[in-house]
Order: structure tokens, then C-alpha cells, then sequence
């Protein structure tokens, strides 16, 4: 079996010279990240409280970082960046397809229940 | 002729085996398809949490009003603090379990020896964490009346600062007592009584002007609802119906119970996937200081539990946002 690691992430902007090197740089960027998160979820910017498609500006920012650090560590953590095309297509793209079939699916019905409660006739404050 | 066997030679090495067309092996293989599975049984239950809180928009819980305690610093409200400790644990022991798999690839036994260690220490670390947090949840801090219709009423000063029951009520002696399966009926047992009940909470407010009623209802600004006064003891003599301390599967102080049930489902199904993990590490951990992988020459087996351990990793990194950040 061939050790071959690809030594570049940020699309080849940082070269490690070493895998072990890439592995501490990678730990840097996700601690990086969760601090910013962490620090964000503390103190809530009344900035990026305003709706941006059903949603608060500031949660969008949480998932978009979650889902870099998710890219992170399945890419250099569990190597998917030295897997073959194929092998590294069937896995990311059938989760991620299924996940976001499902997540609209139940969301947009939350969603419609939360109006019928709301808008009905139905009591609910007592 | 000569044409026919060179065909022949082909297919023998095409379909005769031994191939491996995605560069993996088999166990690496099955191992991702696995962790496919697996995220998609994690996403069931995010996807259903998603459904639930958009459900209930209006009245869920906020995480950091929950999650605010840290070990040691007892009566100090430091929200997301010990959560962002126990996602940078799980992370580092990410990072020293993918330095075992670089040293398994160098052959070197020491180190794998080593670094499989720190794993099986942070992983110990973190479910030692969550069995806390788990504990601090069920016991609650500030207690509520959970009213008829299954809102939760809790009690702020007029600050807006959190009161909690024992501050202000006092406690009474009590005519019920706790129906044990061993004194009553045997199918007629029940859980523990709550220390105050809801005439004593009532008297409480009534005596103290200065605490008032917080429904789950979030404003426009983002904040809980605080009525008036008046409102406050209306609310509280029409509607309160249970004491509530802490957090079970039926009712949870902190608001919706469904935010308890999600909870306790969520971050046990993945304690169980840390624990589990913890297990199989040490096993590897062993089989790495008896040399069967040394004698195999191959350290395959540390990076399949690897990738395992990532994934736990990974399904963390998406729990601490839709359950403490978002």
C-alpha cells in the first residue's frame, strides 16, 4: 500500500512538508475555527441577528463553519483527501445528497405544522 | 487465434481478483460504507430535531440559558465554556489517533503504542464530560411549574436574572407521600415527589413582589417572555399544575420536552458511539503492544479504527452546533 499523502489544503495555498506537519496545521484551523464559534455564540452580535432566508445571519455562519470543519476532518483526519475519485464520490455524495433530502423534508413539515399552531385554532397558552 | 487469447488474458485479470478498482481494502472499504449508515442514523435524529424545534420555534429552550455550568466553578453561569472544552478534547484526540495512523504507516510501534494511548484518554475524557453534563441536566438548578397545558412557567427578579424555587419558596410539611411498588399497589409506584408544591410556589410569589413569571415564549428581541405582576400570579394560580425540578423524559424544567427527550437521545446515542470506540481502541491498543500488527507488517487495522473515531469526531462537530450553537 502507497503512504502518498497530498501535503496542500486551502486549495494548495499551505504546503506541509510533512503529514505530521499537515496534521498539527489542520488541528490549528479547527481550533480556530470552534474558538470563533464559541466566541460568536457568547456574545451574539445584535448585527447578525437580521433573517437571511428563514434564518438568523449568525446561524448560517454556524453551519457554514461546521460544515468547513466537517470538510477538514473527513479530508485530512480521515485521509479522504488520498482516496481515489470514485471511492470519495460514493460516500460523500450519497450522505450528503440523502441528508439534505431529509432535512428539507422534515424542516419544511416543522415548518407548516409551527403555522398551523400558530395561525389556527389552536390554544396553547394555558 | 493469437487474438482470442490475448482476450482471454485480459478477462483473467479483470474479473479473476485481486483487484482493487478503488484502491482500498475491503475492511477500509466496508468501514466507510459503515460510517455512510451511521451518519445517516445520526441525521435521522438531527433531521427530527430540526422538525420538532421548528415545530415549537416560537417556545424552544435557548442552549445557553441550559448549558451553563462548568465543574468546579459552582453558582457561575458560563454558557458553551465546558462544551467548547469537550469539542477541543475530542478534536485533539482526533488529532493524536490520525498521528498513530501516520506512525502505524512508518512502521514504528513505539509511537502507534503512544499516541493510541491519548486516544483512549481523551476519548475517556470526554464521555467522563458527558456523563456530567448528563447529570447536571437531570438535576437542574432553578426548578419550574410546568402548567395544564405543558408550558413551563420559571421565575426571574425583576433584573431579569433567574430566581430558582428553594430562593423563595418555602417548604411545607407534606400530607402525600412517595407511593413505593413495595408499600402500595404493586403496579401503583411513582417517582420521586418535587420538594415544594404548587400552593406553596403560589404563597412564595405572593410574598416575595419583587420575582415575576417567565413563560417559554421568545419576543422578538430573542428573549423569553416576562409578564408583569399581576400577570405573573394569574398565570401561576390558573394554569401551574406540577413542580418540576430537573429534567426527565416526561417533563424538563428548562422548557419543551421534547428538548429534554432530544437530548438525552442525541448526545446517548453518541456518548454510546464514544464509549463503543473507547473499547475498540483498547483492544487495538493491545493487539498493538502484543506486535500482531508488527508481525503483519501492516498497521491497516489502527486506520480503520481510526476512521471510526473520526466519525465520532465528525457527528460531534455537528451535534455541538444544532444543540449548543445554533
Amino acid at each position: 500500500m502507497a503512504h502518498e499523502h497530498k501535503l496542500e489544503i486551502f486549495r494548495g495555498l499551505v504546503k506541509f512538508k510533512s503529514n505530521t506537519q499537515k496534521i498539527w496545521g489542520v488541528l490549528v484551523f479547527l481550533t480556530l475555527v470552534t474558538t470563533v464559534e464559541v466566541i460568536l455564540g457568547i456574545y451574539k452580535p445584535e448585527s447578525l441577528m437580521a433573517k437571511f432566508i428563514g434564518m438568523k445571519i449568525l446561524n448560517w455562519i454556524f453551519i457554514i463553519l461546521t460544515l468547513v470543519k466537517a470538510y477538514y476532518i473527513t479530508w485530512d483526519f480521515m485521509h479522504m483527501r488520498d482516496e481515489v475519485k470514485a471511492l470519495r464520490r460514493m460516500v460523500v455524495w450519497t450522505a450528503i445528497f440523502l441528508i439534505i433530502y431529509l432535512i428539507f423534508i422534515l424542516l419544511q413539515e416543522g415548518g407548516y405544522i409551527e403555522g398551523v399552531y400558530a395561525k389556527g385554532f389552536i390554544k396553547r397558552d394555558f | 487465434m493469437s487474438n482470442t487469447v490475448v482476450t482471454t488474458d485480459v478477462e483473467v485479470k479483470t474479473w479473476g481478483g485481486g483487484n482493487e478498482p478503488l484502491k482500498a481494502s475491503y475492511g477500509k472499504m466496508m468501514m466507510w460504507f459503515f460510517i455512510v449508515s451511521d451518519a445517516l442514523t445520526f441525521s435521522g435524529f438531527l433531521a427530527a430535531y430540526g422538525f420538532s424545534r421548528f415545530k415549537f420555534i416560537e417556545y424552544w429552550p435557548i442552549a445557553d440559558e441550559v448549558f451553563t455550568h462548568v465543574p468546579f466553578l459552582h453558582g457561575q453561569e458560563l454558557p458553551m465554556i465546558y462544551v467548547a472544552f469537550m469539542t477541543f478534547v475530542l478534536i485533539m484526540s482526533s488529532v493524536t489517533m490520525v498521528l498513530a495512523v501516520d506512525a502505524g504507516h512508518h512502521l514504528n510501534k513505539a509511537k502507534v503504542t503512544v499516541y493510541m494511548l491519548l486516544t483512549i484518554i481523551g476519548g475517556l475524557i470526554f464521555v467522563g464530560s458527558q456523563a456530567w453534563e448528563w447529570s447536571t441536566f437531570i438535576k437542574g438548578d432553578h426548578g419550574a411549574v410546568q402548567t395544564k397545558g405543558g408550558n413551563i412557567l420559571q421565575f426571574v427578579n425583576t433584573e431579569g436574572h433567574r430566581v430558582a424555587l428553594r430562593d423563595f419558596v418555602v417548604a411545607g410539611s407534606h400530607e402525600r407521600v412517595q407511593q413505593d411498588s413495595k408499600n402500595g399497589l404493586w403496579f401503583v409506584s411513582e417517582s420521586t415527589l418535587p420538594t415544594y408544591t404548587v400552593e406553596e410556589v403560589i404563597q412564595g410569589l405572593e410574598s416575595h413582589k419583587d420575582i415575576l413569571v417567565r413563560t417559554q415564549t421568545i419576543n422578538e428581541h430573542g428573549h423569553k417572555t416576562v409578564l408583569s405582576r399581576e400577570e405573573s400570579l394569574k398565570q401561576l394560580k390558573n394554569n401551574g399544575k406540577v413542580v418540576v425540578e430537573g429534567a426527565n423524559l416526561h417533563v424538563n424544567e428548562y422548557g419543551s420536552p421534547l428538548f429534554a427527550d432530544f437530548f438525552f437521545f442525541i448526545t446517548g446515542f453518541h456518548g454510546f458511539h464514544v464509549f463503543s470506540g473507547v473499547i475498540i481502541n483498547i483492544i487495538i491498543f493491545f493487539n498493538v503492544i502484543l506486535g500482531t500488527y508488527e508481525k503483519r507488517k501492516s498497521y491497516e487495522m489502527v486506520e480503520k479504527v481510526g476512521l471510526y473515531w473520526h466519525f465520532v469526531d465528525l457527528v460531534w462537530v455537528f451535534v455541538f452546533t444544532f444543540f449548543y450553537l445554533v
